[in-house]
């Protein structure tokens, strides 16, 4: 925690420097205290954080305070605004498509975190041994990361073209019957799962690879002189020592898919019908489209709770998985 | 045409054809009385919707520019993103730009409601004499009108709804091209043969796009959307035919896959041959006919929309210009709406395949005619088809809603759904959208 020892050092020197001020009251662990907290007495620094606290207040605070309030209106852009108290709230708990997008953007989230981190921890143990040509094929492992999400969704898009697509043409090939792919409601969100996991797996590789560089070499040269199998030095050693990193990529995961809005949107638009419209998708169209901005206010309201409530779980899990002291 | 003649109208297209600009053209325009140049040295700023006409439009300000002295800022913004930013312009009391391209069947009534566009009426008064407002067609006046009889802007292009079918493919089963719905079902039946990878019709099935299509049946069967007390009728027994149509045709003889077409995807199925007919808005003209885009380049048959039990209607779409109720520029921005909506820029427009214009006379126009690359059956069928044309969605306010509710029920059909169930559900969740917006018939 970096801050919080920064923060102590800081308010330690500043005890100090108010001790030593020739007109400081009696000595006293409480007035010491209050001295300290005393807007007047950190005058001289307080003036240092000003500039942040302001960009904070104006980016972060007021932004969301203004949410909060809008999302209690009625108000559609061209139209005057009436408060409507909790009306908006209300009204998403009983729209089934809103139910429905909370659904599609958990049933997305949950693949498109899983399956790269078990693609991307699979890749890194194979990057992590030696042979010829890793660099380069680890180079290349990385491409799909650094495209740009639009272009490579159109791209994807034209693949998946059910008569011109590429790959109902490498399904013929194989003698398998065409897909509809993301033209079919069932197969929506999955295929959009599919775009994520090519294209974010690299990213969980880099992190557990990272993580599996750091390693200590004494308990896996233990383990050799034990006799350990493989699959026992890693099922016992390797994986819960990388636990940790793979949970820090799981949470940057978590955060990354929540959010997709891209991919979705140039490839299917949250479709066929609502089949993979998500939280984003179905705000989008709120804000952007309909121009409900109350309404759309409560959407993103909902949604941040929910993103705090996933984030706490994982960091939750995440704590757990350190590697403890003893 | 007041001073000028028909020889040196010829000849400016010929040049403008051949050579782009001519220097001398500006002069010329200036010459018949009117006082273009009574803005000069204001500027003003153009937002256009990114299409065509916006790039014909910019492509030519030069001209304007030295015609009047005004000085032109323009942007370019894709469709989507304009709506967006002109609202929230308009709704913010300040407006960025002083013209604006807007398209009538998305924000007519968005941009009537606030009155955020000048009434043009009392410059008409005070128009050059080329500006001829009876030449405007009377679609293209009757989406510029507002419903309190103000005109807030003026028509560039209309843009009806046609059928493409491919030639060849109807040529080797003996197939006439369809003049009605009856005979468009039984040659889409006829001409589908997923086996050769040929499908009898293709057309938009996602959700949103997919409602122009369901509508321009829906006028054929004699639909009106709503009543003179605001009651929708789109769950009527045209609503129930039309949308029947519209299933059969892409869901029995329409491509695996249709519910998530746009007119892109369409396109390059009909582009590749793979698809006998094919209906949607009239601009696709130039790449079908685009050797190095097409594999039917002469082979397209272009008509109009075939006729339904309530006769020969094809829905309209259209783009105008309009001058925003803030500018401090009126009389600068005037001008240009003129000048852009002018019979030249509107000769220009057909010249270059950039659209069909809202004006008559580009239509009689020999060497216009003679000058534009694209099939005479194309433009007899869009002329023709704007003769018989109504608007393609209801002018209401919420036709954002409107296009998602309608498009989710279609999408839903091509899944499988009840059609007259799906009406009815799309009809009841619609129906306190539109009261709410304070719809008056």
């Amino acid at each position: 925690m970096p801050y919080c020892r920064h923060a102590s050092g800081f308010l330690k020197q500043a005890h100090i420097m108010s001790n030593s001020h020739p007109t400081a009251g009696a000595p006293g662990h409480s007035r010491a205290l209050l001295r300290r907290l005393l807007p007047g007495k950190l005058s001289p620094y307080v003036w240092f954080i000003v500039p942040a606290l302001v960009a904070l207040l104006a980016i972060i605070v007021f932004p969301w305070g203004f949410t909060l309030w809008m999302s209690l209106f009625d108000w559609k852009i061209g139209s005057d605004a009436t408060f409507v108290g909790l009306a908006n709230y209300l009204s998403l708990a009983q729209d089934t498509r809103f139910l429905e997008a909370i659904m599609h953007t958990l049933y997305f989230t949950v693949l498109a975190v899983v399956l790269p981190l078990i693609f991307g921890t699979i890749a890194a143990l194979v990057f992590n041994r030696k042979f010829p040509l890793r660099g380069m094929l680890r180079g290349m492992f990385l491409l799909p990361m650094m495209a740009t999400p639009v272009a490579i969704s159109l791209v994807w898009t034209m693949m998946f073209h059910p008569q011109q697509g590429v790959l109902n043409y490498l399904l013929s090939l194989l003698g398998i019957a065409p897909s509809e792919w993301v033209y079919s409601s069932a197969l929506a969100i999955p295929c959009l799962v599919l775009v994520d996991v090519w294209q974010w797996s690299p990213l969980v590789m880099l992190i557990v690879l990272g993580g599996l560089a750091s390693l200590p070499t004494d308990p896996f040269e233990a383990a050799k002189l034990e006799g350990a199998s493989s699959w026992q030095i890693f099922r016992h050693i390797t994986l819960p020592m990388v636990l940790p990193f793979v949970m820090v990529a799981a949470v940057v995961r978590l955060i990354d898919a929540l959010k997709t809005f891209d991919t979705i949107y140039v490839i299917t638009q949250g479709g066929p019908g609502t089949a993979s419209e998500t939280i984003n998708l179905y705000l989008y169209l709120q804000a952007f489209s309909f121009y409900q901005i109350g309404k759309a206010s409560a959407v993103v309201v909902v949604f941040f709770v929910l993103v705090v409530a996933l984030s706490l779980v994982l960091f939750w899990l995440r704590e757990r998985s350190k590697w403890s002291d003893a | 045409m007041d001073l000028m003649t028909n020889k040196k109208r010829r000849q400016l297209l010929q040049a403008s054809a051949a050579i782009g600009l001519a220097g001398w053209f500006p002069q010329l325009m200036a010459q018949n009385g009117f006082n273009w140049k009574q803005a000069a040295g204001k500027k003003i700023e153009v937002h256009l919707i990114k299409n065509p006409r916006g790039e014909l439009l910019q492509k030519n300000q030069k001209e304007f520019e030295q015609l009047t002295g005004i000085k032109v800022g323009s942007e370019q913004v894709p469709e989507q993103q304009s709506r967006q930013k002109t609202v929230i312009e308009f709704n913010s009391g300040r407006t960025s730009f002083d013209v604006v391209h807007l398209s009538y069947q998305a924000q007519k009534k968005q941009f009537a409601k606030g009155k955020w566009l000048e009434d043009l009426r009392p410059y008409f008064e005070k128009s050059s004499g080329e500006f001829d407002l009876k030449e405007f067609s009377s679609g293209g006046i009757a989406y510029a009108t507002q419903q309190d009889g103000r005109i807030d802007s003026l028509p560039l292009n209309l843009d009806p709804w046609i059928l493409y079918y491919n030639k060849e493919l109807f040529a080797a089963k003996g197939v006439a091209a369809p003049r009605n719905f009856d005979e468009l079902k039984a040659a889409a039946i006829k001409l589908h043969d997923p086996a050769k990878g040929v499908v009898g019709m293709v057309g938009r099935g996602v959700k949103n796009a997919n409602v122009l299509l369901w509508t321009s049946f829906f006028l054929g069967y004699g639909g009106t959307f709503i009543d003179t007390l605001g009651k929708l009728h789109t769950d009527s027994s045209a609503g129930i035919q039309a949308a029947t149509l519209y299933r059969d045709l892409l869901k029995n003889t329409g491509p695996a896959g249709v519910a998530g077409f746009n007119w892109n995807e369409a396109q390059s199925l009909f582009l590749q041959g793979r698809a006998a007919m094919w209906i949607d808005g009239s601009g696709f003209a130039p790449p079908l006919e685009d050797p190095t885009k097409s594999k039917v380049v002469g082979k397209v048959g272009y008509a109009e929309m075939p006729a339904g039990p309530a006769g020969q209607i094809s829905g309209l779409t259209g783009d105008g210009l309009g001058v925003s109720a803030f500018s401090p520029n009126k009389d600068a921005a005037w001008l240009y709406t003129m000048w852009a909506t002018g019979k030249l820029m509107q000769e220009r427009m057909l010249a270059s395949g950039a659209g069909a214009p809202a004006r008559s006379s580009p239509y009689t126009n020999k060497e216009v005619l003679a000058a534009q690359k694209l099939p005479s059956a194309w433009l007899q069928a869009v002329s023709e088809a704007i003769k018989r044309s109504s608007p393609i969605l209801p002018v209401i306010e919420p036709v954002n809603e409107f296009r998602d509710v309608y498009g989710i029920a279609l999408t839903n059909m091509l899944g499988g759904a009840d059609v007259a169930t799906e009406l009815k559900k799309a009809t009841a969740e619609f129906q306190p959208v539109l009261n709410k917006s304070g719809y008056r018939a």
